[in-house]
């Protein structure tokens, strides 16, 4: 089997003196799509944001290695560059910059990080306006301020949008079916698939089995209190489905 | 500008102007200079002086020396917002010209500090020449530039010089309009001006005419190394249309200390003008030590019907501001709008703002103030809507908001609105932010560093007043935002 793309290696985190994760443990492979579920609190987004960088959180121990850079000694925008997107659970809003402006500036951004001349407004234009099809948005939609406004499926399909644009290596998505009704999710899970492929990783982690219809993982991982406490295919979704988290909750602490 | 030298200020001990013009000693620029200085003080000797210095006939004088009589009876504001040593009035000199100038012959001889700054504002080599006084062509080029367009002016009746050539060449016009908007005995700095006022600019726009460019303090850069006290009149005739810029896109590091400026704007009948300020003068380093102390009274008047006079300004420079760029709105159907943007970072103060005075029927007026405070900067918006009785369906909107970087700095509103017409619409809005953590994270998380990620969050604050700025400002005036707030955000 190839090098791995990410490699997580006994991860622990904490944030305000808690322990929230405690030692994760998680290889992924270009190609593969993998889904991390679990309960309220279990640490789900503390990963996503401790993968991403977000300074809130203080890593205790463990590494985490991406195409055999050390992860946790880039900075957030560095960790970017190298190939790694956190769509967000709740995306932020910049009033008064353009959704086409704030994208431009991270595509050249990346660009120039790899020594790749930066795109004009003209040539950025060409490129994403077919990734907006992917997402069923017009191009009104660059012109409107960075999800100022925006309804809670407009923000997750941007998220996926920007994600098209960027063309990461490993695409973190942070609960992207929260606050979605079944069309917008329909369409996110639409986007994401089309963006599925062989030099591509996906993590996905959500609370509900219900993404997972649309997006089909090849991996479920189950964490509970910050530790993956099994890992198995895509059936095991359904049998948490079934028989909800309690059964692992309960053995947690034995 | 740093290639000016005289000084205007006669340092005492413990006098914080006086460091300020210390700080420019280590730059080797204030050596041997002859000017031609009076003593520092206030009298009617030196405006006796200043009015013969400059030839001028005897209303002018009477007018100076009213004024000077009426400020002896007046004391310096104590309202605003703003925290300052006492100013000596009679510590400085009221009239300082450079005989013989000693100019920087190239640019291996100015200060590199300011080098960088232009070269990071982009602004092109042979500019900065210009920018930084250095005695090549560039300065009889820009010499050159201004005849050009003053001719082509001309061919339209338009008048744009400095107020003391119009005092010569066009003494019915100025007699007629100086004071007219701004009175001698207005308020404590522009009473002060008006006694002491050394230059600035005349612009005058005949009926019907549309001025075919804009007008621009920069092609006068003689005008700007005149003192601290200039004083601005712009008058546009019915069905006329003026936009004037004022000041430099570049750091204009005056090195006067006090700064007391007017600018009366009149328009008659459906005439517009349109003022824009970019004002970037010496804020003082990082520890809050020299800068310029801002003290300027703006204001337009809207005297005939369907006249339109719009304010924008981008504020980052000065230690102190301290200026209400005003509306009088008379005409029926008149237009007042204000669009600000104030930056303070380091220990930078600004009380700035505007007025709107509703007095004809069915006049209008926006106001759009967005503030941003960084490092220990304080930032107050100081704004009053005044709809008086005869202002039937008057209509005011209000948009107020602040920006915060950081723990230390400081936004305080104070919005006054008095309302004596019931058919008045008024709304006002603002709102109160902070540079999150959260918007830096998300840039970040796209690649985007700190820097950037400021520079863009901020110029979208800002966007609504950038926009009004004609294009070429405004892409300055963002890159100017960009160097103010440099290291700013970790």
């Amino acid at each position: 089997m190839s090098n791995p793309l990410l490699e997580i290696r006994d991860l622990h985190a904490r944030v305000e003196g808690h322990e929230i994760l405690k030692g994760i443990n998680l290889t992924i492979h270009s190609g593969e799509v993998h889904s991390i579920m679990g309960p309220n609190g279990s640490g789900k987004s503390t990963l996503a944001q401790v993968l991403a960088g977000r300074e809130t959180y203080e890593v205790t121990a463990g590494e985490v290695w991406m195409e055999g850079k050390n992860l946790l000694e880039l900075d957030p925008e560095e960790r970017a560059c190298v190939g790694l997107f956190l769509a967000f659970q709740y995306p932020v809003e910049i009033p008064g910059v353009s959704t086409q402006y704030f994208l431009k500036a991270a595509v050249n951004a990346v660009r120039k990080y790899r020594g790749q001349d930066e795109l004009d407004a003209v040539d950025f234009l060409e490129r994403i306006k077919e990734k907006l099809a992917l997402v069923d948005m017009d191009e009104r939609f660059l012109n409107r301020a960075l999800n100022e406004g925006f309804s809670g499926g407009e923000k997750k399909r941007n998220e996926v949008f920007q994600m098209a644009v960027l063309e990461p290596r490993l695409a973190v998505l942070d609960e992207t079916d929260s606050g979605l009704d079944i069309d917008a999710l329909r369409i996110v899970a639409d986007g994401v698939n089309r963006l599925r492929g062989a030099d591509r990783a996906f993590l996905v982690i959500t609370h509900y089995q219900r993404l997972l219809n649309y997006i089909v993982p090849d991996f479920v991982h189950v964490l509970i209190d910050g530790r993956i406490v099994r890992s198995g295919g895509k059936e095991l979704a359904l049998e948490l489905e079934q028989h909800g988290y309690a059964n692992y909750e309960a053995g947690v602490g034995v | 500008m740093v290639s000016q030298q005289e000084q205007s200020l006669t340092p005492t001990e413990h006098d914080p102007l006086q460091q300020w013009s210390q700080s420019e000693y280590k730059y080797g620029f204030y050596t041997d200079i002859e000017t031609e200085t009076v003593p520092p003080g206030l009298n009617e000797d030196v405006i006796r002086l200043i009015s013969a210095k400059k030839q001028e006939p005897q209303w002018l004088l009477d007018w100076r020396l009213k004024a000077y009589h009426h400020w002896l009876t007046m004391t310096e504001p104590q309202w605003p917002n703003l925290h300052y040593p006492p100013i000596d009035y009679q510590a400085i000199s009221y009239y300082s010209a450079p005989k013989i100038k000693k100019q920087p012959q190239s640019l291996d001889e100015v200060d590199p500090e300011l080098l960088r700054t232009y070269e990071k504002l982009g602004i092109p080599l042979h500019e900065r020449e210009i920018l930084a006084g250095v005695a090549v062509d560039a300065v009889f080029d820009s010499v050159s530039v201004a005849t050009t367009f003053k001719g082509k002016l001309a061919e339209q009746g338009i008048i744009f010089c400095s107020i003391s050539e119009a005092v010569h060449q066009y003494p019915d016009l100025v007699r007629e309009y100086l004071g007219s908007v701004v009175p001698y005995s207005d308020n404590f700095f522009a009473t002060l001006n008006s006694a002491v006022f050394t230059d600035g600019s005349f612009v005058y726009v005949p009926r019907g005419v549309r001025c075919p460019m804009e007008l621009s303090t920069y092609f006068r850069i003689n005008a700007m190394a005149t003192g601290q006290f200039e004083r601005t009149l712009i008058v546009a005739e019915a069905g006329s249309f003026v936009s004037y810029l004022e000041g430099c896109t570049a750091p204009m590091r005056d090195e006067n200390q006090l700064h007391a400026a007017v600018v009366e704007l009149l328009a008659l009948d459906d005439a517009t003008i349109k003022y824009s300020t970019i004002q970037n003068w010496y804020p003082g380093d990082k520890e809050g030590k020299g800068g310029i102390y801002n003290f300027v009274t703006k204001r337009g008047k809207c005297q005939g019907r369907n006249s339109h006079i719009s304010w924008t300004q981008v504020e980052t420079g000065s230690a102190i501001t301290w200026k209400y760029p005003s509306c009088i709105l008379q005409g029926d159907g008149s237009v007042g709008e204000f669009y600000s943007v104030a930056l303070t970072n380091h220990y930078q103060q600004a009380d700035t703002g505007t007025k709107m005075i509703h007095i004809g029927r069915d006049t209008s007026s926006t106001i759009v103030s967005k503030g941003i405070s960084a490092g220990f900067g304080q930032n107050t918006y100081r704004g009053q809507v005044k709809i008086l009785k005869a202002a039937e369906n008057a209509r005011n909107y209000t948009q107020c908001d602040s920006m915060l970087m950081g723990e230390q700095c400081g936004a305080h509103t104070f919005p006054y609105i008095e309302v004596k017409n019931s058919t008045a619409r008024m709304e006002h809005e603002a709102t109160t932010s902070k540079i999150g953590e959260d918007q830096l994270f998300y840039c970040n998380q796209r690649g985007i560093s700190n820097e950037d990620a400021v520079n863009m969050i901020v110029n979208g604050f800002c966007r609504e007043v950038l926009r009004e700025l004609p294009m070429e400002f405004a892409v300055e005036a963002q890159k100017l935002l960009e160097v103010s707030l440099e290291g700013s955000v970790g």
